[in-house]
């Protein structure tokens, strides 16, 4: 069998199935749920940055008329954390409070105003503590501990990572120049649309359910199951839509388990939604990091080492730091061949809101502080941005020095076609003063290669059922946090079985009735739920194809699933519709059910820590930004932005295109005026009117170029789009500036303020920069050595069958702005890494 | 989400009722027409009026009357959209139309009145915060405490007068109408403002602003230019409005240039003015003319960005405003653009 006449969805633009609900407010969100008798939850929050809880009275609450429960600490008393090593997070603080904003007690009454009011009736005292509110303090202090445990050598270190790949001494040796640059990049926050939101329901059987906002329902049911010590069996957790994540919604937090636990005291449902304040102090977001990076290259450019420090302030718990530290040293290697590289990191703790996941997960911080540097090496050995980044980048199904795999790789088609769309070489050093340019690049996964936990079973699955009306009912755990993971799931379903996305029914992120996928992040839905989805599909594909040849007595290859029917590819009228395939099927094979699966291939290296890193497949892209720069003011207008991304394929190209100008957004965003910033131990702006984020009026044109480069492991050749885009958007400012009026601003976000310093200073003859002069001492561990994988700079294969039955996928599929001329595809038998 | 607490709201149809009812009220009332401050501010409880006198329902209160050769009166529910739109004001006012324009974003301009932008409450970045967050640092003397966290050796109140349309009527020579149980006075709209940041209106607060009195324009030439991080949504961190009148020949016969939102009150650059007196706008005069309108500028750290940054904004924009008005090339836009 075939498909008919080549793909119908895939590679094209479509609509969104999820579109028509969210566009006219049907959508239920979680704060759109009210149930029966429902209760309304607060939490009382913690109102210093450190400090001893010495009394705690809940008893002027309780006797409030309309209050129906109050739980403490003591109620709650198991931690959790998203990390199995950073179990470190209690629901409702115990002893201890460690940021403006850690939650104390909770209450649940008759409405919002009675809830709010006994949190005020909550009486605490406290005994303060001195807070540790900065990298630089936290490295320094000796006596204070924000948290019990660390990994040394100074009391508020929570990792302390050292690993040297290659022979880094000879390396720099080999250099004919070498520059060392520091670089500090501001946390930010997510600052999604749609606060933090959860409603819980324990019925009179026993159950529990959550419905709740979250990428992450999946850790959430086992956050769950372990704090309120009930089996995951009696606990059904629902992932509402998500009205934005960004990583914001990544982890277990104290709402979801407050509710749960308020839920099971009063026997009524219980809903606690957080205001945009507490969305504040709730954060995971941008880890701040200081960075020191250290490079030798040779005269043509290429590098010879790369040594890289980074200082991540943490904030006051785990999170998903581990991760966050590793990845600021995983994936420089990625986009540039570095065949010695050594990466020094450490994590600290802070009496800050606990900093996590954000679009791109601890990698935007060295990105930028890599491609500032490689303008600057550029400069210095008289090259050009695009040659010196030619020069080093890194070839399809290689691997890297620190042993990643890389599989499919557009980086240099990247960026050669977005300098050219760019008109770059044109325009580099050739504006008038005051307009500039300034290109970069990045890579990001198309799903981390382990899961959080460790186990042996899929990290994503999908179950097709089909009825005998033809009805097609997808589940799958994943859950569409507006990147259209629902439309992904509907159009390569539909595209199998020759139906339209929107005729595809999907039940998903759903505990009792969705198999399992590990949630939205690390942009792996794509390519992980997407591969589940297909092999499903497929499946069910087969079982049609078999009842329609028995009943058309054609076989099986010369029957084409085409739109709608199945049919004789020699003669299209002699065939059955689809509703008529599946009644044929259902008749044959009993109840039409698939299940597809998809567990990554095994990709970590010999080494601790090389669990971090690893993906299936990566993502490639180059930016190039056009800024106007006002002298006089020092403010830094985007004019323009293009933006090439190695998507692989698209599976649907409107979200695809939709997903890297939300990234270029975003990106500009933290480029220029995000900022999580704290004085006297708080957040200094809480809300959405003072913590700077751009508005359309601040957003420039985005032009951007589908890359495609098909990979092999890829559902139809897909990779990601989610997050990789931001990345080269933030140095491509940084750079842009330098073109524009001659100073570098090595700290990110780059306001008016510093860019007129850096100008004051070029005035007065000196080098014309903001950033950061050096880095604390510190004490690094001994690095681990590792040899790096031999032949590693060499392609282990060239070009593979795509996964997802090419058969029928022409070349020339639209892809964006711009037209599609991926390079020739050399398709031999593949040989196995 | 934040509630709002429970307050009675009364709509009175006449002036009379509610200059009535808001004298009733005493300390527990406040007025309203938009809310768009207010309201989000008592969520935060930097307000807790048990009686708020809405003005919505008075009618004339938005009527737009006059002429730019007559003079214009502008009723103080005249919403900020209205005035920013109104062809009389642009033609005459331009520097009012331009601050209306600027406020905030196109919803709440379309709720927000020219009354309500004209009483703004003054702000600052440890008072326009939670009830949480202000117990959290400490409250501060202009609500709940008794110290200025921004000064904190300072016996008075500094948050930062935020209004746009004030600095425009200012030097545009606007006059207020205040009624109250009293009567009705007539202030300038210089005059309705204190130095102090927590009593920072010289009107009582049982007095009603009704309209706003714009003298003949003939002459005049203005305009506002506004410093804020974006194109919409911010309050100005800093705001200049200038007003000329030339004479034959261009010499410059009368001069305004006014200041906001880098004192508890719009500052009137009165020297600065006297420099342009009798003078022809040249490129050299008017940057010495922006250096002094500059001087009396004294940001605090209460706002957006630095305070060295905002204090040398106000040169460059008074610098910009002047070079508008002389027909001189310059960069930046006037209003809210960016």
């Amino acid at each position: 069998m075939t498909a008919g006449g080549g793909p119908r969805f895939i590679g094209r633009p479509w609509a969104r199935v999820d579109g028509p609900g969210k566009t006219t407010g049907e959508a239920r969100y979680a704060d759109d749920l009210v149930l029966p008798r429902m209760l309304y939850g607060k939490l009382l929050r913690s109102h210093l940055p450190h400090a001893r809880i010495v009394r705690l009275d809940t008893s002027r609450a309780r006797a409030l008329p309309g209050v129906h429960a109050v739980i403490t600490g003591r109620d709650l008393p198991v931690r959790f954390g998203i990390m199995p090593t950073s179990q470190d997070e209690e629901a409702l603080c115990l002893e201890k409070v460690r940021y403006v904003g850690d939650p104390i007690a909770a209450v649940a009454a008759l409405d919002e105003e009675t809830a709010e009011r006994a949190c005020e009736a909550i009486e605490v005292e406290y005994e303060p503590l001195a807070p540790v509110m900065s990298i630089e303090e936290a490295v320094a202090e000796t006596s204070v501990r924000v948290q019990e445990h660390g990994d040394g050598p100074v009391p508020n270190v929570h990792k302390n990572v050292s690993l040297e790949f290659g022979d880094v001494a000879q390396g720099f040796a080999q250099a004919d120049h070498i520059r060392e640059d520091v670089f500090f990049f501001q946390g930010n926050t997510h600052l999604p649309m749609e606060q933090h939101s959860a409603v819980a329901q324990y019925d009179a059987a026993g159950r529990l359910t959550l419905w709740t906002s979250s990428q992450t329902p999946h850790y959430v049911h086992r956050a769950l199951a372990k704090v309120l010590g009930l089996p995951m069996s009696r606990i059904r957790v629902i992932a509402t839509p998500v009205g934005g994540g960004f990583g914001g919604k990544s982890d277990p937090f104290s709402h979801e388990l407050c509710a749960a636990k308020l839920a099971v005291a009063t026997g009524r449902p219980v809903k606690i939604t957080l205001t945009r304040e507490e969305v504040f102090y709730a954060h995971r977001g941008r880890h701040p990091v200081l960075m020191w990076l250290r490079t030798g290259v040779r005269r043509d450019g290429r590098i010879t080492a790369c040594h890289i420090k980074t200082f991540l302030d943490g904030g006051a718990y785990g999170s998903y730091g581990i991760a966050t530290t590793y990845y600021t040293g995983a994936l420089q290697t990625v986009t540039y061949k570095i065949p010695a590289y050594k990466f020094e990191g450490t994590r600290l703790w802070t009496n800050k809101p606990p900093c996590g996941p954000k679009r791109g997960h601890g990698t935007p911080q060295p990105r930028f502080a890599i491609e500032a540097q490689m303008d600057k090496l550029a400069e210095d050995l008289g090259l050009d941005p695009v040659a010196i980044r030619l020069a080093n980048a890194t070839e399809p199904f290689t691997r890297t020095v620190n042993h990643l795999r890389i599989t499919s790789n557009g980086l240099r088609e990247c960026i050669e076609r977005v300098a050219e769309a760019s008109g770059f070489r044109a325009k580099h050093r050739r504006l008038p003063f005051g307009r500039g340019v300034g290109l970069a690049v990045s890579t990001y996964l198309s799903g981390a290669g382990l899961p959080i936990y460790w186990n042996d079973m899929p990290h994503s699955e999908v179950q097709i059922r089909v009825d005998r009306g033809g009805g097609v009912l997808v589940s799958c755990g994943a859950i569409d946090i507006g990147q259209g993971s629902d439309s992904v799931l509907a159009g390569i379903v539909a595209e199998v079985l020759g139906l339209a996305p929107s005729e595809i029914g999907l039940v998903t992120a759903d505990t009792d009735l969705t198999p399992i996928d590990l949630g939205s992040y690390s942009s792996r839905v794509t390519f992980m739920a997407g591969n589940a989805a297909l092999e499903a599909a497929r499946k069910m594909r087969e079982l049609l194809v078999a009842a329609a040849s028995a009943h058309l007595e054609v076989e099986p290859d010369g029957l084409v699933v085409g739109d709608h029917r199945i049919h004789a590819a020699a003669q299209p009228e002699r065939g059955v519709t689809f509703p008529e395939a599946a009644a044929l099927a259902e008749a044959r094979f009993g109840t039409l059910v698939t299940v597809g699966s998809y567990r990554p291939p095994r990709l970590a290296g010999p080494y601790k820590g090389s669990g971090v890193g690893p993906s299936p497949a990566y993502s490639f892209s180059a930016a190039v930004v056009e800024v106007a720069v006002d002298p006089a003011t020092g403010e830094v207008r985007p004019q323009r932005v293009w933006i090439a991304h190695d998507i692989g394929r698209a599976i649907n190209e409107t979200l695809v295109i939709g997903q890297i100008e939300g990234s270029v957004y975003m990106a500009l965003g933290e480029a220029l005026m995000e900022e999580q910033v704290f004085r006297k131990g708080l957040h200094k702006i809480p809300s959405m009117l003072e913590y700077k984020s751009p508005t359309f009026l601040e957003m420039p044109p985005v032009e951007t170029i589908l890359v495609v480069t098909d990979d092999p492991e890829g559902p139809f050749g897909a990779k990601e789009a989610g997050q990789g885009p931001l990345l080269p958007v933030i140095p491509a400012v940084a750079n842009a500036v330098y073109d524009a009026v001659g100073v570098r601003i090595d700290e990110v976000p780059i306001t008016p303020d510093k860019v007129l310093a850096a100008l004051d200073q070029a005035a007065r003859g000196g080098v014309g920069r903001v950033g950061p002069r050096r880095v604390p001492p510190f004490r690094f561990r001994d690095p681990i050595k590792v040899e790096p994988p031999a032949g590693w700079s060499v392609p282990w294969r060239r070009g593979l069958p795509v996964a997802g039955g090419a058969p029928g996928l022409p070349d020339d599929l639209p892809t964006g702005t711009a037209p599609s001329d991926a390079r020739p595809r050399d398709r031999e038998a593949p040989e196995e890494p | 989400m934040l509630r709002l607490p429970p307050f009675t709201y009364l709509a009175p149809r006449t002036l009379e009722q509610a200059v009535g009812q808001i004298g009733e009220a005493g300390p527990e009332g406040m007025l309203v027409a938009g809310g768009t401050d207010l309201y989000p501010n008592m969520k935060r409880r930097q307000f807790e009026p048990k009686v708020l006198v809405g003005l919505r329902g008075i009618r004339d209160l938005g009527r737009i009357s006059g002429t730019p050769a007559q003079g214009l009166a502008i009723g103080a529910c005249a919403t900020l959209a209205q005035v920013a739109s109104h062809p009389a004001v642009a033609e005459g006012y331009r520097a009012l139309a331009l601050a209306a324009g600027a406020v905030s974003t196109p919803p709440l301009r379309n709720m927000g009145t020219l009354g309500g932008n004209l009483c703004l409450d003054t702000r600052c970045n440890y008072y326009n915060q939670t009830y949480h967050w202000r117990k959290s640092i400490g409250f501060c003397m202009k609500k709940d405490g008794d110290i200025c966290l921004v000064a904190p050796g300072s016996p008075r109140c500094w948050a930062l007068s935020s209004t746009d349309a004030a600095p425009a009527a200012i030097a545009l020579g606007a006059r207020v109408r205040l009624v109250g149980a009293g009567g009705e006075r007539v202030v300038s709209a210089a005059d309705l403002y204190r130095d102090d940041g927590m009593r920072y209106l010289s009107k009582a607060p049982d007095e009603i602003l009704v309209d706003v009195i714009l003298p003949p324009a003939d002459g005049w030439r203005s305009t506002y230019w506004k410093l804020r991080r974006r194109g919409s949504f911010d309050f100005p961190i800093l705001g200049v409005a200038v007003a000329l009148r030339s004479g034959p020949g261009g010499v410059i016969e009368d001069a305004r240039i006014v200041l906001g939102a880098v004192a508890s009150r719009p500052v009137v650059a009165t020297r600065a003015a006297g420099l342009v007196m009798g003078q022809r706008l040249t490129a050299d005069l008017i940057g010495r003319v922006a250096q002094a309108a500059s001087e009396p500028a004294k940001p605090l750290d209460n706002a957006d960005l630095t305070i060295g940054y905002r204090k040398r904004m106000a040169r460059v924009y008074v610098e910009r405003a002047l070079r508008e008005l002389a027909g001189l090339p310059y960069d930046g836009a006037p209003g809210g653009a960016r």
